[in-house]
């Protein structure tokens, strides 16, 4: 999606300049092959998610019958602490990892999308945490961080000797780390793609007037790659939303509840504790605020849509 | 100007199926090869040549002892029985949306306590108790203190099997001789320890603290120390304050204790028991002593073979000087169990009580298991325990259980799991120090009823 959104944009401005001159008749068609799509989102999404607002207003252990109960899961979510140290944790999660992915994924991007050859091995050995799946990744993760017998013992390095994972302040520097080291490749991905879209002839005009790599690179780089910066913050931000594998092998969302973001208070409190009506309220609340914070970006970068990137050109 | 509607429909499905991702996934995740009662019962046939389903673990050694008692009760005609096994952790969710689905198979593996009474109260396995009090004999052939996690009400739902799991304190000798220590008898010993393997450089205790129920085996002896198996039934009786019991506070603070005096090993809070980093420490000389069930003698011993047989002393939990528990009290898993499915039709019962009469504890799966390195809850197992090379650890446990006047199931398994969740969650905390044990009592009263 990353790609396509520029991609689109230079296509429209190259093809025709009027957008709105489609026949009314090949707008109808584009409408059909939206279909499929629809019928998944309608099947796995949207009626899945209607079955999780009617369960949020029962009391069902999973396997007793299903009782309905008014409002009572929606007033102990509310009235438990532990909801709003999820719902906390989770926003302070999705600002950190952004903070600190944008800048190295858009440095990396930036530097991998040269035409050097020694760049492209490099780039494979960047992409390689994106081939390997969350679980194992934690897996690894607390192996290596094991203070006894981990990276430590290995390398003979007492200071990496740490309560990594017991420590609560600790623990969720390293979810975020964790996160970054396997995230970053897919967005620096991303930018990559974004940044051979910027026309070079706009760096040799800015060469010729006297512009250096630093002012080319606030100048041009960062506002060509506006779309790419929005799509990629979406893709980080609602997926921060939806951490849940790694974390949940890594840490299971302790110590404490030091790391027990929404997505794991859910998890555990429906299949662990066996409280689906109360798992269901707070999925929802993940629901209610996935969507109002896609809606807030994309009307952060929409509002101007139309206006060209390539003023000038 | 279709692309920028599409992209932001695309984006609101992401999110909307991205949130509900963990959710669903877990929910698809557990359909499993439900085998409906009906499609079994009718591949079945006439009488006695029934076919029932069989749900249990993969894993050595009980899922290839499991089969081969299968297959020879499947040679008695007296039924067939079909094997299925699955992982741990997937099983628990799978069983538990097959049973509340009523696609459940004949024969439910579990772990006796709060499941097993949840499945009970929804009726969904069979009452056993008339039938057992019709066999003659059959109660004998199990160890008596294993029909305590089945029975609720005086009902019994299920029936005993495998092994006998007793939570037991390990102690490595090599270390103890080093620091001309005695191994610990009562509390006090064990907190003057700590100071004298502190002070060698050697943590006194290994702990996998982030498993947390490593952490809850320590709450469990001390409990039943301090204030005997009353006070844990009282909890398990769902009255109102019952963590706020006098015993409760001081087997909590009995444990902030040994945490402040650095009696496990530093950033014991990191280690995983599921990476067995925990046993390590122990036989690599890192920790004396440790607190863990009966499986992890088997697996140190193909870690360290040489360790179990020159430097491994094991003993049951000290006691408490003024306690009101029994010292020879223990706490862990008593066995595992079948019951019954509710929803399985006669000709699959019957095939199921067949094997629970004729199938289960033969001598060769009594052997079997002897021959693993574990005791069978089957009484017949104690004159087989001497032949067997680890005719040490063995007697020891099986005199261990039949000899405690009161076997403690592990809290997590007895509670409901809504209880077992928050209970673990609030003993980290306890062992992080985060809580006192004024609010670890507050916080689970809260839980009770759940």
């Amino acid at each position: 999606m990353a790609a396509i959104t520029p991609v689109t944009q230079a296509v429209e401005t190259t093809v025709g300049p009027t957008p709105g001159a489609a026949a009314p008749g090949a707008k109808t068609r584009l409408d059909i092959l939206v279909l499929p799509a629809l019928a998944f989102f309608i099947a796995f999404a949207f009626i899945p998610m209607i079955g999780v607002l009617l369960l949020s207003f029962t009391d069902w252990d999973g396997i007793s019958p299903i009782t309905f109960a008014g409002w009572e899961s929606w007033a102990q979510v509310f009235t438990d602490p532990g909801t709003y140290h999820a719902l906390w944790l989770t926003i302070a999660l999705m600002i950190i990892t952004w903070a600190v992915q944008t800048p190295i994924s858009l440095l990396l991007g930036v530097f991998v999308a040269g035409h050097q050859r020694y760049r492209a091995a490099l780039a494979v050995l960047y992409f390689l945490p994106l081939l390997l799946s969350s679980a194992a990744v934690a897996i690894a993760f607390k192996s290596l961080l094991d203070p006894n017998f981990g990276l430590a013992a290995g390398l003979h390095l007492p200071f990496l000797a740490q309560d990594w994972l017991g420590n609560p302040t600790l623990a969720q520097a390293t979810v975020v780390f964790v996160i970054a080291w396997q995230f970053i490749p897919f967005h620096t991905l991303i930018y990559q793609g974004g940044v051979r879209q910027i026309p070079a002839s706009m760096y040799e005009a800015a060469q010729i007037d006297g512009a250096g790599r630093v002012r080319q690179f606030f100048s041009i780089t960062v506002p060509q790659l506006k779309y790419t910066i929005i799509t990629s913050s979406t893709l980080m931000l609602v997926g921060a939303l939806t951490y849940f594998d790694l974390i949940f092998v890594l840490t299971q969302g302790g110590p404490g509840d030091a790391t027990r973001i929404l997505a794991l208070d859910m998890y555990i409190t429906g299949f662990q504790a066996n409280q689906m009506g109360a798992a269901s309220v707070i999925a929802l609340i993940l629901v209610v605020f996935g969507l109002a914070l896609t809606y807030g970006i994309q009307r952060l970068g929409g509002r101007d849509l139309s206006a060209s990137q390539m003023e000038g050109m | 100007m279709t692309s920028p509607i599409t992209s932001r429909r695309s984006f609101l499905g992401l999110a909307a199926a991205s949130t509900l991702g963990a959710f669903g996934l877990a929910a698809c995740g557990t359909s499993g090869p439900a085998q409906p009662g009906g499609a079994a019962s009718a591949t079945g046939g006439g009488g006695g040549g029934g076919t029932a389903t069989m749900w249990g673990l993969t894993g050595k050694p009980g899922e290839s002892i499991r089969e081969s008692t299968v297959e020879a009760f499947n040679k008695l005609g007296k039924g067939t029985i079909e094997v299925t096994s699955f992982q741990n952790d997937p099983y628990k969710a799978k069983i538990r949306t097959a049973v509340g689905a009523g696609q459940a198979p004949t024969l439910i593996f579990g772990w006796g306590g709060g499941i097993l009474k949840s499945y009970a109260d929804a009726g969904q396995v069979d009452d056993l108790t008339s039938w057992i009090g019709e066999t003659s004999g059959f109660k004998d052939k199990f160890l008596p203190s294993t029909w305590g996690a089945a029975t609720f009400d005086k009902k019994i739902y299920a029936v005993p099997i495998q092994t006998t799991q007793p939570i037991l304190m390990y102690y490595n000798k090599t270390l103890f001789e080093k620091a001309g220590a005695q191994l610990p008898a009562t509390w006090d010993d064990v907190m003057n320890l700590v100071g004298v393997f502190n002070g060698q450089k050697v943590a006194p205790f290994s702990l996998g603290g982030q498993s947390k129920w490593t952490s809850m085996m320590w709450l469990e002896y001390l409990l039943d120390r301090v204030g005997g198996p009353e006070v844990f039934d009282a909890i398990f009786a769902k009255k109102a304050d019952a963590w706020s019991d006098p015993a409760v506070i001081e087997a909590c603070t009995k444990t902030q204790d040994l945490v402040k005096a650095n009696g496990f090993i530093k950033g014991f809070s990191s280690i995983a028991a599921d990476t067995n980093a925990d046993q390590a420490l122990l036989y690599t000389g890192k920790a004396a002593m440790m607190l863990h069930g009966s499986w992890v003698y088997g697996s140190m011993k193909s870690d360290n073979p040489n360790f179990v047989a020159n430097s491994l002393e094991i003993g049951n939990f000290p006691s408490v000087s003024g306690g009101k528990g029994d010292p020879a009290n223990i706490v862990g898993n008593p066995a595992n169990y079948f019951s019954i499915s509710a929803k399985a039709s006669d000709t699959e019962k019957e095939v199921a009580k067949a094997y629970f009469t004729d199938g289960l504890f033969t001598d060769t799966e009594v052997q079997a298991w002897i021959d693993a390195g574990q005791v069978p809850v089957a009484s017949s197992a104690s004159s087989k325990l001497s032949g067997s090379a680890d005719a040490k650890f063995l007697q020891l446990v099986f005199d261990l259980v039949s000899k405690a006047p009161n076997f403690q199931q592990s809290w997590d398994q007895a509670l409901s799991p809504a209880q077992a969740e928050a209970l673990l969650n609030n003993i980290d905390k306890l062992f992080l120090l985060e809580s006192s044990p004024e609010q670890f009592a507050s916080a689970m009263n809260a839980t009770i009823g759940k």
